[in-house]
């Protein structure tokens, strides 16, 4: 087992997810795949040893600015306009 | 999405419960848990990871879950609209207060090991000082997020 192989496949999914939230154009899919780009993000911080703020990214990353996200769409239009 | 539409969804949000009895379940059975592991993080902030602020969010995203699936009218036993500002600024007073109480004591701003409380080893006494700094850290944060919820419904 090679022993970057994990964080190969972390940042792939990474970088992924990331893609494809820019392309969405249902902002709903989009705020819950920018979710997983922030898991994965936490996840290559406990990886790298920085469980602090890997905490801090998990929570603030899936709880809050999440929330915050669906607040925005609830509160405008549920469809990308460009 | 027009202005008749939009009222509509944030009324709705705000005052008529998601009716899914699913929905309720869950929520009924994940708050208290999120409120538990707020509570242990915040506790525990000085021997693992975690701290005031991880803490402070979690309680706060246990009540944000609350609003958004009960509504903001049949979550007000949990958390009334009008309490988080006054416990914002509680919070951000009790961490001051540590800190001026530790410097009118006679060490400087935030140094624990003057806190005028007697019958304390200074080791106690430092774990004492940084357990209230976090509860003031975690009061703040999370009223401060509910209260950027409910001002973004604004109520």
């Amino acid at each position: 087992m090679l022993p970057w192989l994990i964080e190969i496949i972390l940042f792939t999914v990474l970088i992924v997810a990331a893609l494809v939230a820019l392309g969405l154009r249902n902002l709903l899919a989009a705020v819950v795949t920018l979710s997983i780009f922030s898991f994965m993000s936490a996840s290559i911080m406990v990886k790298l040893g920085a469980i602090d703020v890997a905490f801090t990214e998990a929570v603030v990353g899936a709880g809050a600015v999440g929330v915050i996200n669906i607040l925005a769409i609830l509160l405008t239009s549920r469809k990308s306009a460009d | 999405m027009n202005e008749v539409t939009r009222d509509i969804v944030l009324r709705r949000h705000m005052e008529g419960p998601i009716v899914s009895p699913i929905v309720h379940v869950c929520i009924r059975g994940l708050v208290p848990f999120i409120q538990i592991v707020g509570l242990y993080v915040y506790f525990h902030g000085h021997y693992s990871p975690g701290g005031g602020f991880q803490g402070g969010v979690l309680m706060a995203a246990s009540i944000i879950l609350l609003r958004m699936s009960l509504g903001l009218a049949d979550s007000q036993a949990v958390m009334p609209n009008r309490l988080p500002i006054p416990l914002a600024a509680v919070g951000a007073l009790i961490y001051a207060g540590t800190g001026l109480f530790a410097m009118v004591a006679g060490g400087s701003y935030l140094d624990y090991g003057f806190l005028p409380i007697p019958g304390l080893e200074p080791a106690m006494l430092r774990n004492l000082g940084i357990l209230m700094i976090e509860l003031g850290v975690t009061l703040c944060v999370m009223s401060t997020i509910i209260s950027i919820y409910d001002n973004l419904l604004g109520s």
